[in-house]
């Protein structure tokens, strides 16, 4: 049971108000019209999923009606901090760098 | 191996069990093999079982780095059931029941296969409009169900709520006579018997921390015994997929959530099939032991924590009171969480990556336990012959960037 | 019957309340302050249930949670309660019980022989190794094994009691009143932080009020009493006692369970029976104790073999002494107060079995100066009786306690008193996720490192001593308050000679063949067993664990577990650290399904949503349909009418004359802002730069992967202000779905979203007479066919109240939309109900909506879209804008291999061929009706009705490649056998051109 703190509402809140919204900092493609199937599939899909430091969004559904930004371990729940839509992470994962590549079926492809 | 029977059982009981031989070896690992298998779960093992038995490639190992079916094969509802919407998923998850009826002899161990017949319960007008539609691709493609109305639902579960007044009535139900429960662990440790008298290594407390490719194409693995080679690597890892894709730099259309699942003190039997809810979120069904078995929805975050929120069972538990008003006296006993890879469509990935030699089978999200042996045979086919089974090869990588989905999420009824 | 094992004085009972209670039929008495367990013994009741496999007779072991043997059926009829624990029912006067199993008596049961017999055969496992041939029997047997089945039984009737929850907040939560849950609590009480303190029992005091020792000169119970009034006279304290917390969730969520009535009798007549208390605590202080560990030794299980801190308390606690002649086994100096305290209660103690070779101890030399036997460097490597314990085999043991070194002698007894050593309760602590780690000098798992803000205090932390866990719950108390304290308590316990780590006693015979010796009581599991499981390979804990189903009863190993892990260590040559423990879940101790699901049952299960007109529907005998949380009016039947007559009537005065819908359910989204235009751009398919204030237009809203999600009219009313229409059940998504889009993506657009679904009320009316319906009722709008056109929109006063008018349609008829104010809904269709009576104005409900819109080919998403249609797959190309600057949500993925495809399944109409049919929604479509089974199946049914209006059925569905099959028959595979037929044709049956709505 999350106990998760509204940088909005400046208050901490049951799990219950808020609804999980997935992965943070995944900017929509500028022109997706120049782009391949490939990179708009992995927009629309492909995802880190990490164990330990993950940075997700959450929405206030029942609260302020605000998405904000949480950095959160997935493995122990604790979680790190929250910030607003467009600040950055002070807390980030200490080892190498998140995969940034979507893995595609290989030769088939 | 020597052969589990009524008769070897009384045969040991006059050595007073005291010769019985190890259901499995526990080998260290070569230098090298034919097919690396990560993941000792159902389906790793299972695909090994048929690399072995079908394909004849036995220079095999399965790495764990906990125990065997440690994962969510050990934290299921064990429920059983083949009557999904698509075509593509329904023939997969039947081909799977198919394997099912005949697993027990097959594997010479009793997995207990109990065919007590699964209805999905439909709760609003549109419910029953999916469950028909559902009910009607599964006919039409040789898979059993029919439609129940609210009057033969309770003929098959006299003790369900059948009153029409009640927030969410049930108004009918899909029902697939054939579906039913398993033993997990049985499955797990039948698959790994069966794998290991084929020559299989199995080798647990061997954590896989690095997957080691060369231009491209994997070469290895790197664990936590060494690094143990092989030219192609089988990653069957439900709820660490994501983390082992990453480590040769690659993601997943797949979110890891906690899903949970609890079971009451065991009681005199009074419920013989399976009842499903997706509209209230609930399922149950009564275990030989006596427990009733019941499972909550996933929670909505990502966590590889085995454990999940509270209000999720607390949720689960007034529906499963609503559709069972006598249950309000059983007591919870134990509740857990397992870690479930959920894929957009809600189907599973059985796939080759674009590093040659690695290879996926995952997503199997809240249902894998169902699939455990199709699941195996047809991924033991796509890594002999390094082309997808037929069944197989709908649930590729490419889907997501294709556009070539199966929406299981829509009407089919997924879940469990 | 007469008490013949109660103690004339002491105790916590009260003797001038007597109470009686039967067991099994028989009529016994007890006191007030009893237990169930505790007033068994004081009869003198050995046999309280049969084992799981081997039905083997057994009594009671223990005197709480810890109890496995004791379950009970309690009460009987529709009040039934199956599986409490004898020791953790509290008496009451007329309790009527039985035990779970045994046939045809617990004493006397058959199912024994089959289990002395058939036993062999059953070693851990054995089920997986037969039952096997031919695989489709295992049904056949599995009835078999069912029938010996679960140990309680359940009233088939709904439950009688009601259950509540409370959320609680507070800084302390101290889980066990036990002495340093006390001591905690009191420290943190005094800083006045607010606190809260649970424990399960009837009373504070935990093994305070079984002890014989003094805290700064007071006896123990009497220190627990004053401490427990000093919390009680806090108003910054909660003191709950009958209050087990079950569950420690993340970030310091705790559950616990206040049973209210269960002690007074069978049913709470009135109130709650029990209360789920959710608390959210900045600390958690746990103070949950120890549980006292059980020696394996052969036939360890006879009824009359009890753990000393039982026998103890049952002495002092309820001046029961449940035995006459007793031996003493233990491994530490514990188990010598229980002889002591037996000794005091005026029976024999025949000896004191010391695993340990020199025992020194303050109580080892207080026992010897009381003149007990002590066999020091002995162990009971074997107990003898059928139904009751009678004799014990004595052997002498080496030092480390592996092997006998002499020859065993037999004493004769009627109670065993096992001390095995202490497991810390570290329960809770693992439901956080922390690994409990193996302590030598504690010979115990404690709690491992946490995350949490959590405090041990206590036995949990290996703190035995009175003293020591007085102490170190002033320090955690101090601790999670944020004070400071040097209080230290005095309870001349200081000196305690070591104890020693024994899990199993050796015996003359290898476990395989010695009288069986129980590790795991409730389950059956044997020490032969565990050592079974690790020769067949099965050697990781858990799969130990598994394979014999060790700790996976309804006591969940409490008092087994340790040792089994030990047993498993030892096998394989393994320390107890290296092999580990499982992991404890919730609940500590069963939970009632009923108080988890709490009030949230019923029609409070999800809450029902009514429009401000829902009255009128009730009065006027409407049936209602479920859509998302609303209740909808489904139809209003009238006297005598079928469903179908019903719906035939509701449609055709719509055609001909004029019908009403309430539409208040629709989703309606307030958007307002100098960029709203802008944002409507992107997040609908179609075109919003040129929609001029007044006009209303429908839009499709798309998920990024390019299928229909949610649709509905949106009407601008000034160039910075819309309002927007959604499905009734999508509404709270698409408000969260435009609220994502702004905030993350395009926060530089200045638009706001605010939602009035409930705000505002909706009477929709449709038919040739609906405008003159209005004008009777509007004077200040010109409602006229030039004035107001299709698809606008006016502010005006309708029946006295300003109204927003929309000029739209959903039936295909001239319509109109009344919005007013919500409070004003049941007014204005009560006027226009009362406007319309000369046209025979006709309320209607969703069926007739659905046929309406159906005849005119419009779509519901949700039924005839299913989140894998495009607006090309509906036909509705021309509601996608292909100039638009900005890439619409969704608009890239149609270019996708897939999505292209041009054979995609497209909904079109479907006209069945007999036209009297109507064919079922959900039907499968195939081409060539004499395929064999797997048939290619091309789309299916989304909807279909009777059209009273057009005589005929009609269908929309979806087909692969329909828009290229249009005058092709498809086919219906039934069920039943039947193949119906329609042909492929425009959705759009009745009035093609749209001459009516624009009228």
């Amino acid at each position: 049971m999350h106990h998760i703190y509204c940088p909005y509402c400046e208050e901490i809140r049951e799990e219950e108000e808020y609804s999980y919204t997935g992965e943070a900092h995944i900017e929509r493609p500028k022109d997706p019209a120049s782009i391949s199937d490939e990179v708009w599939g992995d927009y629309m899909f492909f995802r880190s999923n990490p164990r330990g430091i993950h940075h997700e969004m959450w929405y206030h559904a029942a609260g302020c009606r605000r998405y904000f930004n949480a950095t959160r371990d997935t493995h122990s729940y604790q979680i790190h901090e929250t910030y607003k839509m467009g600040e950055l992470p002070t807390v980030t994962a200490p080892t190498k760098a998140a995969p940034t590549k979507a893995a595609a079926q290989g030769d088939a492809s | 191996m020597k052969k589990y029977s009524g008769f070897s059982l009384f045969k040991h009981s006059l050595s007073h069990h005291e010769n019985w031989q190890a259901a499995w070896r526990s080998p260290q690992p070569k230098k090298e093999y034919d097919v690396i298998i990560v993941g000792g779960g159902g389906h790793g093992l299972a695909t090994a079982y048929y690399l072995a038995k079908v394909h004849g490639i036995t220079n095999v190992a399965v790495l764990e780095k906990g125990y065997l079916g440690g994962g969510n094969t050990a934290r299921n509802t064990t429920i059983v059931r083949s009557n999904y919407l698509w075509d593509e998923a329904s023939k997969l998850y039947d081909h799977s029941l198919d394997l099912w009826k005949d697993l027990s002899q097959d594997l010479n161990y009793n997995v207990m296969f109990s065919q007590r017949g699964v209805l999905n319960l439909g709760h609003t007008l549109q419910d029953m409009r999916d469950i028909e539609r559902r009910v009607n691709a599964n006919r039409l493609n040789g898979i059993d169900g029919v439609v129940l109305n609210t009057a033969e639902v309770k003929e098959i579960v006299p003790i369900i709520n059948d009153s029409q007044d009640i927030r969410y009535p049930v108004l009918g139900a899909s029902w697939q006579a054939t579906a039913g429960v398993a033993r997990h662990d049985a499955v797990a440790w039948g698959f790994a018997r069966g794998a290991d008298s084929f020559g299989v290594d199995l080798i647990q407390q061997c954590e896989v921390v690095d997957i080691v490719t060369e231009e491209g194409a994997v070469v290895g693995v790197q664990t936590t015994l060494g690094f143990i080679g092989a030219k192609k690597v089988a990653c069957v890892t439900a709820g660490n997929s994501g983390v082992m894709a990453a480590m040769v730099g690659l993601r997943l259309p797949i979110e890891s959530r906690p899903l949970q699942a609890l079971v009451s003190e065991p009681i005199k039997p009074i419920l013989d099939t399976v009842v499903m809810s997706n509209a209230v979120h609930a399922y149950v069904s009564q275990s030989d032991k006596g427990d009733l078995v019941i499972g909550a929805g996933t929670d909505s975050y990502n966590g590889y924590g085995q454990r999940g929120s509270f209000h999720v069972v607390e949720h689960t538990l007034s529906a499963i009171c609503e559709l069972f008003p006598m249950f309000s006296r059983v007591r919870m006993n134990r509740a857990w969480g397992g870690v479930v890879d959920t894929c957009p469509d809600a189907c599973p990935i059985i796939s080759k990556t674009s590093i040659k030699g690695l290879f996926f089978n995952c997503g199997w999200g809240t249902g894998g336990f169902k699939a455990t042996p199709g699941s195996g045979h047809v991924f033991a086919h796509t890594l002999a012959h390094d082309e997808a089974h037929p069944l197989a090869a709908p649930f590729s990588l490419d889907r997501f960037n294709t556009g070539h989905l199966i929406d299981e999420h829509g009407a089919a009824g997924v879940a469990h | 019957m007469s008490q013949v094992n109660r103690i004339a004085t002491g105790g916590r009972i009260d003797r001038s309340k007597p109470m009686s209670f039967t067991f099994n039929g028989k009529t016994f008495q007890g006191f007030d302050g009893d237990t169930l367990a505790s007033a068994m013994l004081a009869n003198g009741v050995g046999i309280v249930g049969r084992s799981f496999k081997y039905s083997r007779a057994r009594g009671i072991l223990g005197h709480g949670a810890e109890e496995p043997n004791a379950l009970m059926q309690l009460h009987k009829g529709n009040e039934t309660i199956p599986n409490p624990r004898a020791t953790q029912v509290e008496l009451f006067d007329g309790l009527i019980s039985s035990s779970t199993n045994g046939w045809p008596s617990v004493e006397f049961d058959l199912m024994e022989w089959v289990g002395k017999i058939g036993g062999k055969m059953m070693p851990p496992g054995f089920y997986y190794k037969t039952f096997m041939a031919p695989q489709n029997m295992w049904m056949t047997y599995e009835k078999f094994i069912r029938k010996a089945a679960g140990f309680g039984k359940l009233s088939l009737d709904p439950d009688p009691d009601t259950y509540d929850k409370v959320n609680v907040h507070c800084d302390v939560m101290v889980v066990g009143a036990g002495p340093a849950g006390l001591a905690a609590a009191l420290e943190a009480g005094r800083s006045g932080k607010r606190v809260i303190i649970v424990d399960e029992q009837n009373e504070f005091g935990g093994t305070l009020l079984a002890s014989n020792q003094t805290v700064d000169g007071v006896e123990a119970a009497t220190w627990a009493e004053q401490a427990t009034s000093e919390l009680a006279r806090m108003s910054n304290v909660t003191s709950m006692p009958r209050t087990t917390a079950f569950g420690y969730y993340d970030h310091n969520f705790l559950c616990a369970l206040e049973r209210r009535t269960d002690h007074l009798g069978p049913v709470a007549l009135t109130g709650t029976r029990q209360r789920l208390h959710r608390i959210r605590a900045h600390q958690v202080v746990l103070a949950t104790g120890a549980i006292e560990r059980p020696l394996v030794f052969g036939n360890n299980d006879l009824p009359g073999i009890m753990l000393a801190n039982s026998v103890s308390t049952y002495i002092i606690r309820y001046a029961v002494v449940p035995g006459q002649r007793c031996v003493v086994m233990t491994t530490n100096d514990s188990g010598y107060q229980t002889a002591l305290d037996i000794q005091a209660a005026g029976r024999t103690v025949v000896a004191v079995v010391d695993s340990r070779h020199a025992p020194d101890g303050r109580l080892v030399q207080a026992a010897k100066a009381a003149g007990i036997e002590v066999m020091a460097g002995h162990g009971v490597i074997e107990a003898q009786g059928s139904k009751r314990v009678t004799d014990v085999i004595v052997a002498p043991l080496d030092e480390a306690g592996d092997k006998l070194v002499g020859a065993g002698k037999t004493l004769s007894c009627d109670l065993v008193a096992v001390a095995g050593g202490w497991s810390p309760v570290v329960h809770l602590s693992c439901h956080t996720g922390s690994r409990p780690v193996w302590q030598e000098d504690v010979a115990g798992f404690v709690p491992g490192p946490t995350i949490q803000n959590q405090h041990l205090a206590g036995a949990i932390a290996g703190e035995y001593r009175l003293s020591q866990a007085l102490n170190a719950g002033v320090q955690a108390g101090a601790n999670a308050a944020g004070t400071q304290s040097t209080q230290v308590f005095d309870c001349g316990d200081e000196s305690e000679g070591a104890a020693q780590a024994l899990y199993i006693v050796p015996h003359t015979k290898p476990s395989s063949r010695a009288p069986k010796q129980f590790v795991d009581l409730q389950n059956d599991v044997t020490a032969a067993g565990i050592e079974l499981a690790a020769r067949e390979g099965f050697q990781s804990i858990e799969h130990v664990k598994r394979y014999t189903a060790m700790g996976f009863g309804t006591d969940q190993g409490k008092t087994g577990n340790v040792n089994g892990m030990a047993i498993v260590a030892k096998t394989l040559n393994k320390t107890i650290a290296e092999t580990g423990t499982t992991i404890f879940r919730p609940a500590y101790t069963p939970v009632t399904f009923g108080a988890m699901g709490g009030r949230d049952i019923g029609v409070l299960l999800d809450p029902a949503r009514h429009t401000a007109m829902h009255p009128w529907h009730l009065a006027n005998g409407a049936e209602f349909e479920n859509v998302g949380q609303w209740k909808r009016p489904w139809y209003f039947p009238q006297a005598g009418e079928t469903m179908q007559q019903t719906l035939n009537r509701e449609c055709l005065a719509v055609r001909n004359s004029v019908g009403m819908l309430d539409a208040s359910t629709l989703g309606k989204i307030d958007i307002q802002g100098k960029d709203a235009r802008e944002f409507l751009n992107r997040v609908y398919t179609n075109a919003w730069t040129k929609l001029a204030p007044g006009k209303c237009r429908y839009g499709l809203m798309l998920k990024e992967d390019g299928m229909i999600f949610d649709d509905g009219v949106t009407a601008c009313l000034s160039d910075t202000h819309f309002l927007m229409t959604t499905t009734s059940g999508g509404a709270a998504a698409v408000l969260g779905w435009l609220e994502l889009w702004h905030q993350t993506e395009w926060p530089e657009l200045e638009v706001y979203f605010t939602s009035v679904t409930d705000q505002w009320a909706t009477c929709s009316f449709a038919g040739p007479n609906s405008r003159k319906v209005l004008e009777k009722l509007c004077t200040d709008v010109d409602l006229s066919a030039q004035a107001m056109k299709f698809m606008d929109y006016r502010e005006g006063t309708v029946a006295g109240i300003k109204s927003r008018i929309f000029r739209i349609s959903f039936t295909g008829e001239l319509s109109f939309e009344v919005n007013v104010p919500a409070d004003q809904g049941h007014y204005m269709w009560k006027k226009l109900m009362e406007a319309g009576e000369e046209f025979g104005i006709t309320p209607y409900g969703t069926e007739s909506m659905h046929v309406l819109r159906a005849e005119k080919g419009f779509i519901i998403a949700g039924q005839d879209t299913d989140g894998s249609m495009t607006p090309y797959d509906c036909l509705m190309g021309w509601a996608v804008g292909k100039t638009k600057e900005f890439s619409f949500l969704g608009e890239r993925s149609f270019s996708r291999p897939d999505t292209a495809r041009t054979d995609r399944k497209q909904l079109v109409g479907l006209k069945p061929k007999d036209p009297t049919v109507v064919i079922p929604e959900g039907s499968q479509i195939v081409m060539d009706p004499n395929q064999p089974i797997p048939m290619d199946m091309m789309g299916h049914v989304t909807s279909s009705y009777w059209s009273e209006c057009l005589g005929h059925g009609i269908a929309m569905g979806t087909v692969k490649g329909g828009s290229d099959r249009m005058g092709q028959t498809v086919y219906f595979p039934q069920a039943d056998g039947r193949v119906l037929a329609a042909e492929i044709c425009s959705p759009v049956f009745y009035d093609p051109k749209g001459d009516h709505h624009n009228d």
